[in-house]
């Protein structure tokens, strides 16, 4: 069994409001030395598979074709046995 | 007249718009069930607004996986008229029908308001509407984005159909709508089927709509 972690990001030419309030939040308590924060998510799969290499084939095949809009998203994807 | 309306899990404007298009238009309206095909080819093809698959993962994200999209995606490969509202707008991007996709209004605000649209001349389906329309918008995710060679290649196919007069929610080029380059498909955020009864106070919807419906 393996499990696929994925963490999905806005690209970096793509404005991200929810990342630029909770940064002004934190400018106006005084955390001026956080100087940029984007906001993303967290998907989790656990994914039953013969090979490490077939689990990443599937997982990433799933981030681009179902979890990631690709216009508009960035993914970084890892994948351990559990 | 025939039309059909698809249903997803969460559409909320799917009896409005088929209302709308039987009462004005005189149309024969038929509901798909998004588990459900088609192959017919009916006058035009409604995408609803609402929040389909309860907008998880991605406005649209989910739809675009339905029985129901793929008859869309090949009726609309045949030249057949699509009409995407709103959240039916986030299905047509997500299905790749259209180019780009929604994000998040930039004031993070969901927005309920009456906007002008402004018809772009150069585009085929906005030839002939009459000066500014006021629609009504009510979306979370409508800020249109490309990147800036899809962007150009949309200004100079003439694929922007509409623009905000007074941009709501940080869209790029102030784009309310477009169409794909062939014409037959077109996206927009605003409600047109919300403006075409006088009980509502505004009528400029029914432009739009007999646009698209007109042979």
């Amino acid at each position: 069994m393996f499990v696929a972690k994925i963490n999905v990001t806005l690209k970096e030419s793509v404005l991200d409001p929810q990342g630029q309030t909770v940064l002004r939040t934190l400018h106006d308590q005084g955390k001026n030395s956080v100087t940029d924060l984007r906001v993303g998510k967290y998907i989790e799969m656990k994914i039953d598979a013969n090979s490490q290499s077939d689990a990443e084939s599937l997982a990433k095949e799933i981030c681009e074709s179902v979890l990631v809009n690709q216009v508009i998203e960035t993914y970084r994807l890892v994948v351990e046995k559990v | 007249m025939k039309v059909r309306v698809v249903t997803f899990p969460g559409s909320n404007c799917d009896k409005d718009v088929g209302t709308v298009l039987a009462s004005e238009f005189g149309a024969s309206v038929d509901y798909t069930w998004y588990k459900d095909s088609f192959t017919d080819l009916p006058d035009l093809v409604v995408l609803p607004g609402g929040f389909s698959f309860g907008d998880y993962l991605r406005c649209g994200a989910m739809a675009k996986f339905s029985n129901a999209m793929e008859s869309v995606v090949s009726y609309a490969k045949k030249g057949g008229k699509v009409l995407g509202v709103c959240n039916g707008f986030q299905i047509l991007t997500e299905s790749g029908l259209l180019p780009g996709a929604l994000l998040h209004n930039r004031t993070l605000k969901y927005i309920c308001k009456d906007v002008d649209l402004i018809p772009v001349a150069e585009n085929k389906i906005a030839k002939g509407l009459q000066g500014n329309l006021s629609i009504p918008i009510a979306h979370g995710e409508g800020a249109y984005f490309a990147d800036s060679d899809t962007l150009e290649r949309l200004e100079k196919n003439g694929q922007v159909v509409f623009r905000y007069k007074e941009n709501p929610n940080g869209s790029l080029h102030d784009i309310a709508g477009i169409c794909n380059e062939a014409g037959n498909v077109l996206g927009m955020m605003p409600h047109p089927e919300r403006a075409v009864n006088p009980y509502t106070g505004k009528m400029d919807g029914k432009q739009i709509l007999e646009a698209l419906l007109k042979k």
